[in-house]
């Protein structure tokens, strides 16, 4: 028995391995250039699938590792193609903004790997001389699982090596500590991001190579592994690679011993450990406040909208109350879907925006308020209406529970709480069958009769989703909106005239959870139906996406982002290759207004001379 | 005030065709010769592995009906759309394709719950929706409604088929292995319940659920060859399973045991595994080029020769799908879909499968499977030992049906 | 003059490190009140235990005879004990004006509402407290658009807004030019003088202290070693030790005062 639980336990270290690969070069690029990659995935899988290519050509032994060295070396290229080519033109966007572009890289990498590879999973060959199992106290461990815990900790030494025997890692150690200083000691910038991010991309494709004898190399693979990752990276503490590597041994561990016990348990519980370590140590295992943020960017006052920017308003409210007239089947569908994300994406704005309380998991509440209305009218039997009150009502009181452990965070450990809340949410809606449906969902959620009609339920979805928005920009106009503002600005001043800051934010997520309740609600009703897809990451990113595009300094913003996001995709999903033109599209936008395309239009109406320069 | 609103209705109608490059005629003006609209959703860059044949197997067919003179003189055109993989995304294209672009019907989708959500719509909306791929039983029985056909043999089929396999083996006691979602749940619930009709005195020893295309392999294997089954009975797929498949062998977990498993025996499954396939595992797939029917093999040879490649069960569903819209076409007096719902019940198909037909009990086609064992020839997997099962053999009879559904709970 | 702030016996240990040692002292009312001492005397830890950003491990803190030992910073606040910190804290997305707004609408007790428009509120009040310290002009502007001297002025605004009792200033010049060091000291005085209110400051410029000072409290290696006027400090055989021993404070008895003050 005891061989038993050693070997467990060894299975559990080989994953560690793998993982802590990827990990910690997802931490060393957050700790200097505080980007959040979400490329680090696809990073990881051109690895593989370089990887596979390499090995099945280079024979041998030698060629295998040969393989395995010239895949991460080729992945290190990428990553700084993309550092040169991209990131470093927006490095002085406001905090987060970078992640949009990383999102671009991700939908390109997709289809370059599906036109490159083709959609067939590859299984590589075994590693030669490791492609047996070894028995020890009886128990059969495959060779090259040993390798694996063997090389984690060797690639652990080295990397400690770099930083502290290298004025390279030196410098990358004060940058993580303080980007400030770096600029102050008169380091070339553009350099150190640049090796950073191929030191961090290097490390993912050799994560990425090793597992070719693992498993097969799939175009799902970039997805898969990124919220892991991220897991491991926020229980860590962002930037620390000895973090990295001791929260991946405990992930890994926990789920080899976790399945005995509870095989349900592997969903969740990479979440369920962050969201534990992260109500008792904020920063994680081994981070520091500092790893909290990025660099701020001023966001200037907010002013009453002027006199053109009503009639405008107003216009556009107008021309949407008359959009049934022009109908043609399908209009009005996109027009709903574009006021439901706008006021996704708004409500979203409230919290990260006006709050300062970046939100990775805001669709948990969306979800909630479309589960609850869903579950109104299938289990309870109320009518449509009731029931889209339910909606709301529920997201606050998720919001209510799991805001008061997230506004006790900042900055990134923030998010990652968030996230955690939104998939564990997501975890119950996927697994509690007999309530929720589970991933069959709940069916035959449609309008009343009365409602039936198209044109009715625009009108209802434009009267709620519209004063959503409208209370939204009220809020943040109001001394409330001002005190999250101001808390998002100083914290310390806040304190000091006598404000209760976290009481206010716990109130602002309630708010922003609920609003987003009522986009759930008036979502569920357009679609018939709803899936845990509503609360997954997906969705949560997305409307990260729509905010952070639009420009999270302007109210507007939101409004702008989802309106591209929902449109664009809309139109492009009816081309081939869709996913790599999309990408492309946004890096576009990302480029040409790096302060979101609220800030381009900004800037485009005072070069027209139509407003005077901020 | 009324110029105003026509001008601001000209321009959103503009914008509309700028839109959609495919201008839409009413299908009120449709005449002899005019295209039969067909619209058409699936997963096609979330699931590529497995959607991409499937396609490939739809424009064979549609080639082919088209090249013959298509259906009473009209030519059949598919407006095919990608879902990217989300429920809402593929109820706004279904819509679409209904309410602007005014398709006949609709077929497609492969994943579970996308597939439940289009039928709901469809159910909503009035039309008629054949589920090409989706394994739900919930499609055609506890959510089934009169709009919604299913083409492929669902989880409970192809669990019986398998259940009938694995009780005339010697496994007495089981383990089980599945992706954690509704698939992995309903195809464990499905054998269980048949294994158990079969031979009551079976026993379960274990349930591994791992996240789904997220497994962690070496622990999973360990905790069922802890239980020591006599038999496993494993429902993973895709990049799932070709870790399960190395860790297993690695580890010995397959050494003497029954292993029987739901699918394996599809090509898109099996083939990714290479030299590294079992042997011996009992599945239920698809034998591909080895089928030497009178029906199947002209499809075969002319899928070879259109795609440069052997046909892979998407192809074969595809290519029914298809199949199953000319034979509905043909045989109904008009497009509405009060009509079409009345010449779906009980329609015969001719297809590469052989003959199969729509019970009017419960909108499920008994088209069948193929029921065989892994092997290795060639250096290549393939399934030996095969037979095909004919769907009706393994659907509850009618009678059980009819309680099935919800309008006559 | 009674005491407004009466402190007692105040206490502060980090780890083994005593920071802060039995310091007692008063501030009286209308009183300007300097604490100064070398770097690490346990100035600021003193400071912030005086308006709840750390708790003291012992010893009590009184507003008015009002104990408010160990309250939260919004709690002091609220019972009238404003501040300024040494590196200013101003809302930056907000304008002059708004920043001095946020104060009062706390003040008011208006956080929580969420539908008037925050920019309209109490402007009158705002626009009065930045005329007092000579900031009218520039109400309308960004914060993040004001020069350092210009931030300073805005906090002491903002410090001003709730009416406070004591005012806590925690190093009110650092940073700031010579020139313009003397004018915030003399309308911080001037406030003083008008208004009653009895102001404690931290500061390292002796120029600062000793020209504007009512009183001067003196900590080192945190223990309070001398307290009395400006001449008697600057008498003090122990302070004049500890400054010139510790070699922290070259100005001290180094540059006379500039204003004709007393030669050391």
């Amino acid at each position: 028995m005891m061989g038993f639980y050693f070997a467990q336990l060894l299975t559990g270290l080989a994953n560690a391995s793998s993982l802590f690969l990827i990990a910690s070069g997802l931490s060393i690029i957050f700790g200097v250039t505080r980007v959040v990659n979400f490329a680090h995935g696809s990073l990881y899988m051109l690895g593989a699938y370089i990887a596979y290519s390499l090995v099945t050509t280079l024979p041998g032994v030698f060629g295998f590792w040969t393989g395995v060295i010239l895949a991460a070396v080729a992945t290190a290229f990428i990553g700084a193609a993309i550092e040169i080519l991209i990131l470093r033109r927006i490095y002085h966007s406001p905090e987060l903004f970078q992640l949009v572009a990383t999102f671009g890289v991700v939908l390109i990498v997709q289809d370059a790997a599906l036109a490159i590879w083709g959609s067939e999973d590859l299984l590589g060959p075994r590693a030669p001389l490791l492609d047996r199992a070894v028995r020890i106290f009886g128990e059969p461990i495959p060779e090259y699982d040993l390798a694996l815990i063997v090389i984690g900790p060797v690639v652990l030494g080295l990397i400690w090596l770099l930083f502290q025997r290298t004025r390279w890692g030196i410098l990358v150690r004060a940058a993580t500590q303080d980007r400030e200083m770096v600029g102050a000691l008169g380091v070339n910038q553009h350099v150190l991001f640049t090796s950073t991010f191929m030191v961090g991309s290097f490390l993912a494709g050799l994560g990425g190579a090793l597992q070719v004898p693992r498993e097969s190399v799939n175009l799902l693979m970039d997805l898969n592994i990124i919220g892991q990752a991220f897991v491991v990276v926020v229980i860590g503490g962002m930037g620390s690679v000895t973090g990295a590597f001791v929260a991946a041994v405990i992930i890994s561990v926990a789920n080899a011993f976790g399945v005995l016990v509870w095989p349900q348990i592997s969903l969740i519980l990479p979440f369920l450990v962050m969201a534990v370590v992260l109500i008792v140590r904020p920063y994680g295992l081994f981070g520091t406040p500092a790893s909290a943020h990025g660099a701020s960017v001023p966001e200037a006052p907010l002013r009453a909208m002027p006199p053109a920017g009503i009639a405008v308003a107003a216009i556009v409210a107008v021309g949407a109350a008359l959009l049934p007239l022009a109908d043609d089947g399908f209009l009005l569908v996109l027009g709903i879907d574009l006021l439901v994300a706008m006021l996704f994406a708004a409500s979203l704005h409230l919290l990260m925006g006006v709050g300062g309380m970046v939100s990775f998991g805001h669709a948990a509440y969306f979800g909630l308020g479309a589960y609850a209305a869903a579950l109104a009218v299938k289990s309870l039997g109320l009518p449509m209406l009731p029931a889209m009150l339910l909606g709301p009502v529920a997201a606050a009181f998720g919001a209510m529970v799991f805001g008061w452990f997230c506004v006790r965070l900042s900055g990134v450990y923030l998010a990652m709480l968030t996230l955690a809340a939104a998939q564990i949410l997501w975890g119950i809606t996927f697994q509690w069958q007999s309530v929720t449906g589970g991933d069959d969902g709940i069916l035959g959620v449609w309008p009343a009769r009365w409602a039936s009609d198209r044109a009715v339920y625009f009108y209802i979805a434009l009267a709620l989703c519209g004063a959503g928005l409208l209370i939204i920009r009220r809020i943040a106009h109001s001394p409330f909106g001002y005190v999250l503002r101001g808390g998002r600005d100083s914290a310390l001043r806040a304190e000091a005239i006598g404000i209760d800051l976290k009481a206010h934010q716990w109130l602002g997520f309630i708010l922003a959870g609920a609003l987003a309740g009522v986009a759930g609600s008036v979502f569920v009703f357009s679609k018939g139906s709803v899936f845990p897809d509503t609360l997954a990451i997906g969705h949560s990113v997305d409307g990260l996406i729509m905010v952070l595009l639009g420009g999270v300094q302007s109210l507007l913003g939101p409004l702008f982002g989802a309106a591209a996001f929902v449109l664009i995709e809309d139109w492009v999903m009816r081309l081939d290759h869709w996913r790599a033109i999309f990408g492309v599209i946004i890096l576009a936008i990302v480029l040409l207004a790096p302060d979101g395309i609220a800030g381009g239009v900004g800037r485009l109406l005072t070069l027209l001379r139509l407003r005077r320069p901020a | 005030m009324l110029t105003r609103r026509a001008t601001f209705r000209a321009g959103i109608a503009a914008l509309a065709l700028a839109v959609t490059p495919a201008a839409f005629a009413p299908a009120a003006l449709a005449q002899d010769g005019a295209p039969i609209k067909v619209g058409e959703i699936n997963s096609y860059t979330r699931m590529a592995a497995f959607t991409e044949p499937y396609k490939k197997g739809w424009e064979l067919a549609l080639e082919e009906i088209n090249a013959a003179g298509g259906i009473k003189g009209r030519p059949i055109e598919v407006l095919s759309r990608d879902d990217g993989g989300d429920p809402a995304t593929a109820i706004r294209i279904a819509d679409e394709l209904v309410n602007r672009e005014n398709v006949s019907l609709i077929f497609g989708t492969f994943l579970s719950n996308i597939g439940l959500a289009v039928s709901d719509f469809a159910n909503q909306s009035q039309t008629l929706f054949i589920a090409s791929e989706p394994l739900t039983d919930e499609l055609i029985w506890a959510s089934g409604n009169r709009y919604t056909y299913r083409l492929r043999p669902g989880t409970h089929m192809q669990a019986a088929m398998l259940a009938e396999q694995a009780a005339k083996t010697d496994a007495m006691t089981w383990a089980v292995i599945a992706p954690n979602y509704a698939y992995g749940t309903d195809a464990v619930e499905a054998f269980k319940r048949e294994l158990t009709k079969l031979k009551p005195d079976v026993k379960f020893v274990e349930e591994q659920w791992p996240p789904l295309f997220n497994i962690d392999a070496g622990s999973t294997v360990r905790a069922l060859e802890q239980s020591k089954p006599d038999g496993i009975f494993n429902v993973t797929f895709g990049g799932d399973l070709a870790k399960f498949v190395r860790e297993g062998s690695l580890r010995g977990l397959f050494d003497d045991r029954v292993v029987v498993s739901l699918l394996s025996g599809e090509p898109e499954y099996l083939e990714p595994l290479g030299a590294e396939a079992p042997e011996g595992w009992i599945v239920t797939g698809y034998p591909g080029m080895d089928v030497d029917t009178p029906e199947h093999t002209p499809f075969a040879e002319a899928y070879q020769a259109k795609w440069g490649e052997a046909p892979k069960t998407g192809s074969i569903v595809g290519y029914n799908s298809m199949m199953t819209i000319k034979a509905l076409l043909e045989k109904a007096p008009n497009l509405e879909t009060e009509t079409l719902l009345t010449t779906m019940e009980g329609l015969r198909v001719t297809a590469p499968t052989g003959d199969f037909l729509f019970r009017p009990v419960d909108n499920q086609a008994t088209m069948g499977a193929w029921v065989g064992k892994t092997g290795i020839v060639d250096g290549a997997p393939v399934m030996v030992d095969w037979h095909y099962a004919d769907g009706e053999d393994y659907l509850p009879s009618e009678a059980d049906a009819l309680k099935l559904r919800p309008e006559n709970q | 003059m009674s005491a407004v702030l009466t402190i007692d016996k105040l206490t502060k240990r980090f780890g083994g490190l005593t920071a802060v040692s039995d310091v007692s002292f008063a501030l009286k009312a209308g009183e300007f009140l300097a604490l100064i001492g070398p770097n690490g005397a346990g100035k600021t830890t003193c400071f912030n235990m005086l308006n709840g950003y750390i708790k003291p491990d012992g010893g009590t803190v009184a507003l008015k005879g009002r104990p408010i030992t160990g309250l939260a910073p919004r709690a002091v606040w609220r019972l009238g004990v404003g501040r300024t910190f040494q590196i200013t804290q101003t809302f930056a997305s907000m304008t002059v004006a708004e920043n001095v707004q946020m104060a009062l609408i706390s003040h008011h007790r208006r956080t929580l509402d969420l539908f008037s428009r925050a920019s309209r509120l109490y402007r009158a009040e705002a626009e009065a407290l930045l005329s007092r310290v000579g900031m009218l002009g520039e109400a309308d502007r960004a914060a993040t658009a004001l020069a350092y001297g210009d931030l300073k002025r805005l906090e002491l605004a903002v410090a001003l807004a709730h009416a406070p009792t004591v005012l806590l200033m925690d190093e009110p010049t650092a940073g700031m030019a010579q020139a313009e060091r003397t004018a915030l000291m003399a309308l911080v005085a001037d406030i003083v003088a008008a208004e009653g209110l009895s102001v404690l400051f931290t500061e390292h410029d002796m120029d600062v202290v000793f020209n504007h000072a009512h009183r001067v409290l003196v900590l080192n290696r945190g223990e309070l070693i001398a307290e009395g006027t400006g001449e008697e400090i600057r008498a003090n055989a122990t302070v004049q030790a500890v400054y010139l021993g510790g070699g922290t404070l070259s100005s001290f008895g180094a540059t006379p005062p500039q204003n004709g003050g007393v030669s050391p």
